[in-house]
């Protein structure tokens, strides 16, 4: 239960930083918050040679909203984002879910960057980003590249970044008007993993009518699962009645796998019941956001 | 020694005091604490985050210090329980609750359920009964059943109370 032994360097720099970590190669590893690579390397699941602690990297603690997009730094706390109000009013999914993410203990230390980099299927942050078709910039010596979401998951603890690499930010888009948003999840003790866990977005169209539906499911496949549910609610009225439709559309398509923590079927089960919870959250934010709309267009008729 | 490991200097506050060490990078705060600075208060459960027994505070917030490397502490503050009563001994509201309402059995939970209650009755000075359960919501006991514990943090914040109210 004790690390293995470990070369350790922590650069002043983000220049530093990438200079560090081309230098040494496929060995090393970066170590921001820790919250899940210390347990890793504890029980010695994961075998780096060397850390590059970024923790001096002050310049990455930020969680700013601009050009549409929550950007949330390689440095930011959980904690941090939680607590920002800009990032709560640009995308409210982000603190409906970081309330699920472990304790407040653990949300302190951890990063959001991290948590996605990291990307445990069962971890609700990845999910929230390919729900809401974010990306995340990775740095490395001399250039760096934007990598949507849906390219970034390719596995159970495997994302697209490549030895050398930094993640610097990931980009949250901010939620368009007539968009809701609702998370929703099971786990067998408070702040646990989830059994099973529930992103949604509803989009409200013409007369108020449900437009679009979208969900995104954790702890159900290897990596974050975007599922399309529109052809389930397209044309519904703005209330639940198409919401058992959605759900069995997501039970269909689902495929999740037995372990020491629930079988299968119930998995599948669970999928369904809370499919309809987050769908039901996200109409109720939809709806409210939509009914200041009109406000706006009268002041401007007016 | 011997090892030939690398060694590290670690410079940090420790309940107000400034202590060094040098250690493997691969040393973890909770064992730095315990075995190199013999604060034996922290305890270590789980070791890999879950019970929260070794919660200490980080500049000021609680974190688990087996999920912490000793050297990734370089220039920070930490108070451990040892640092939670005053200079005279006299415990802290936190404490004191916990002796009144026999918040503890064995103990071996108890300091990081103390550092995690200091820590939240400074963002919730008066929680309901709610709050305090989601403030102890990262700590396991395996003695109590918790009702004591709960019973304990809400004392807490009535003799924070009372004792601010009784200074002059």
């Amino acid at each position: 239960m004790k690390p293995p032994p470990l070369g350790y360097s922590r650069p002043e720099s983000a220049a530093e930083a990438l200079a560090t970590l081309a230098a040494l190669g496929p060995g090393a590893k970066v170590l921001a918050g820790g919250q899940s690579l210390l347990p890793l390397l504890s029980m010695r699941l994961a075998a780096p040679t060397h850390l590059v602690d970024i923790n001096r990297l002050a310049d990455l603690g930020y969680v700013r909203v601009a050009d549409g997009q929550v950007r949330v730094g390689a440095l930011a706390r959980h904690a941090q984002v939680l607590a920002s109000p800009a990032a709560a009013q640009a995308q409210p999914l982000l603190a409906k879910a970081l309330r699920f993410v472990a304790h407040p203990a653990i949300r302190n230390r951890g990063t959001t960057v991290g948590s996605i980099v990291h990307a445990d299927p069962a971890a609700e942050m990845p999910a929230v980003l390919a729900l809401l078709a974010g990306s995340v910039r990775l740095a490395s010596q001399g250039t760096e590249r934007l990598v949507p979401a849906g390219e970034f998951f390719l596995g159970p603890l495997e994302s697209a970044i490549r030895h050398g690499e930094l993640a610097t930010e990931v980009l949250f888009p901010a939620l368009s008007p007539a968009v809701g948003t609702g998370f929703a999840e099971v786990s067998r003790r408070r702040g646990d993993y989830a059994v099973c866990g529930v992103a949604a977005l509803v989009r409200l169209g013409a007369g108020g009518r449900v437009a679009r539906a979208r969900a995104a499911y954790l702890s159900v496949a290897p990596c974050p699962l975007v599922l399309d549910l529109t052809d389930a609610v397209a044309g519904a009225p703005a209330d639940s009645s198409a919401f058992p439709g959605a759900a069995e559309l997501a039970r269909q398509q689902l495929d999740p796998g037995t372990d020491v923590h629930a079988t299968a079927s119930y998995r599948r089960h669970l999928a369904g019941v809370l499919t309809e919870r987050a769908l039901l959250e996200a109409l109720g934010e939809a709806r409210e956001r939509s009914a200041e709309m009109p406000v706006q267009e009268a002041r401007g008729r007016g | 020694m011997g090892s030939g490991e690398e060694l590290h200097d670690v410079r940090l506050t420790v309940n107000g005091a400034a202590r060094t060490g040098r250690v493997p990078a691969r040393r973890l705060l909770s064992d730095f604490l315990r075995h190199d600075l013999r604060l034996t208060g922290t305890h270590v459960g789980c070791e890999h985050g879950v019970c929260g027994a070794c919660t200490i505070l980080l500049d000021g917030v609680p974190v688990r210090s087996c999920l912490m490397l000793a050297v990734s502490a370089d220039g920070s503050d930490i108070t451990t329980v040892e640092g939670l009563c005053g200079p005279d001994g006299t415990l802290s509201p936190v404490q004191q609750a916990f002796t009144e309402c026999h918040g503890l059995q064995c103990g071996f939970c108890t300091p990081g359920f103390l550092i995690v209650i200091t820590a939240g009755l400074r963002v919730v000075p008066h929680p309901t009964e709610e709050q305090a359960r989601e403030m102890v919501g990262g700590n396991l006991c395996r003695c109590t059943g918790y009702q004591n514990i709960v019973a304990s943090v809400l004392r807490a914040a009535e003799i924070a109370h009372e004792r601010s109210a009784g200074r002059p």
